[in-house]
């Protein structure tokens, strides 16, 4: 269950976040919505303990009913996955091995599972290719790939699908939808219509 | 402590990055030579002249290649997001930093230190002090790289942040080229040196030990706004 209580931001002498609260547990999705500038990606960056400038709490806990159960920061980034706008997707590695060093960051997997899971996404034919050869969709399909490989709890999407065709977007619908019937929690951000996802709890900032 | 398998992944990372990018991995090796063959025609032929001169023109030029190199340190990774993904690894993020300046210091250093023992015969250098220059910059370059992979942590978010390195870092390279040049001159003449080395020494392992820390809170100071 993540939990964020009365959190204050300011940025360039802006308040973005003013006594904000949200409370979301298991099965959510959550779309931040705001304006251009509204500090959306700050807010998931703070989520995702990248920013920490903050005051308030943002907590997770694996229990809604223990105050005792929250978990320590290497726990939670054990548990929570974070996508940013930037892929981080190295051009001079392959799919293959970006995705083995991201696993690795985290919760690393053999290459088998990280083998199908670029199959899955659809980059069976490219695992040995520089990412410098592929669009910049196919490299959000690499980033992407993590969701299959990575067991997170929470996943922080920025903007997840910049680049993605209607394929691509279907199939991410998908992975997000079987991540909260397993009962995660997704926090995303989109400047497009989520129409195919159900159960959307807006947002907006 | 993180575990010896993420260790083994970020060392095997920055090798294959730096082969995979060999032309741009290079960049310092050959500003080093080509900085070194400039000061040999520029000075003239003067055997005697140059051969003094050597130890420190060798170390001041070493030490600009090394801040041309350590400014590329993290500007990749910043710029496709990777960073991003460093920092939220769910390790202690002073091994892996640790791991990862080690693995810089090694391919910055050692090509440094193999080109070494012929600019110092082209500029005349008297052979007695070239396994102490080896030697020193075996020690100092690495120093070098975990000082200026702060400000190169520092700096990563600006654009154009090579001007401000050099400001930021230059000051704090100054002892470790003291010491390392005056190794390399008093083994040339012919006196002791162990000294000098010794401290070359204890500025590495100082710089192991708390670099990695400065580096982890400056990497995270870019993600502030």
């Amino acid at each position: 269950m993540l939990e964020i209580r009365e959190l204050c931001c300011e940025r360039g002498e802006r308040l973005l976040f003013d006594q904000f609260n949200l409370v979301c547990g298991p099965g959510d999705i959550i779309e931040i919505r705001g304006a251009n500038g509204s500090g959306k990606s700050t807010l998931l960056r703070i989520l995702a303990g990248l920013a920490q400038d903050y005051s308030g709490t943002v907590s997770w806990r694996e229990s809604a009913k223990q105050a005792s159960s929250e978990v320590s920061p290497i726990e939670f980034r054990r548990l929570s996955l974070y996508l940013g706008h930037a892929s981080a997707v190295n051009a001079s590695l392959t799919p293959l091995e970006n995705l083995m060093w991201l696993t690795e960051l985290t919760t690393p997997v053999d290459e088998s599972r990280a083998i199908a899971a670029l199959q899955q996404m659809q980059l069976g034919e490219c695992e040995d290719v520089f990412c410098h050869h592929l669009s910049a969709g196919q490299q959000r399909r690499v980033a992407l790939a993590r969701l299959l490989t990575v067991d997170a709890r929470l996943w922080i999407l920025d903007e997840p699908f910049t680049a993605l065709d209607s394929a691509g977007v279907d199939l991410l619908h998908q992975l997000i939808q079987h991540q909260v019937r397993d009962g995660g929690v997704v926090v995303l951000t989109t400047h497009l219509p989520l129409t195919g996802l159900a159960g959307v709890k807006v947002v907006q900032l | 402590m993180a575990g010896k398998t993420i260790i083994k992944a970020v060392l095997r990372r920055e090798f294959l990055l730096s082969v995979r990018n060999a032309s741009a991995s290079l960049n310092g090796v050959w500003f080093f030579v080509l900085v070194c063959g400039l000061f040999a025609i520029g000075i003239g032929p003067d055997k005697e002249q140059l051969g003094g001169l050597a130890p420190g023109l060798i170390w001041v030029t070493a030490l600009l290649a090394v801040m041309l190199s350590v400014d590329a340190l993290f500007r990749h990774d910043y710029a496709d997001g990777s960073l991003e993904q460093l920092l939220l690894a769910a390790h202690s993020l002073y091994f892996l930093v640790l791991a990862r300046l080690m693995a810089q210091a090694l391919l910055i250093a050692v090509p440094l230190a193999l080109v070494s023992p012929l600019l110092a015969l082209m500029l005349g250098m008297k052979a007695a002090g070239l396994p102490v220059l080896i030697l020193s910059l075996l020690l100092g370059v690495p120093t070098l790289v975990m000082i200026g992979a702060i400000g190169a942590a520092l700096t990563v978010g600006f654009e154009r942040g090579g001007l401000l390195l050099a400001l930021l870092v230059l000051p704090l390279y100054v002892p470790v080229l003291i010491f390392a040049a005056a190794a390399v001159v008093s083994a040339a003449d012919g006196y002791t040196y162990a000294g000098q080395l010794m401290i070359l020494a204890a500025q590495f392992v100082l710089a192991v030990a708390l670099s990695p820390l400065a580096v982890v809170a400056g990497l995270r100071l870019n993600y502030y706004h």
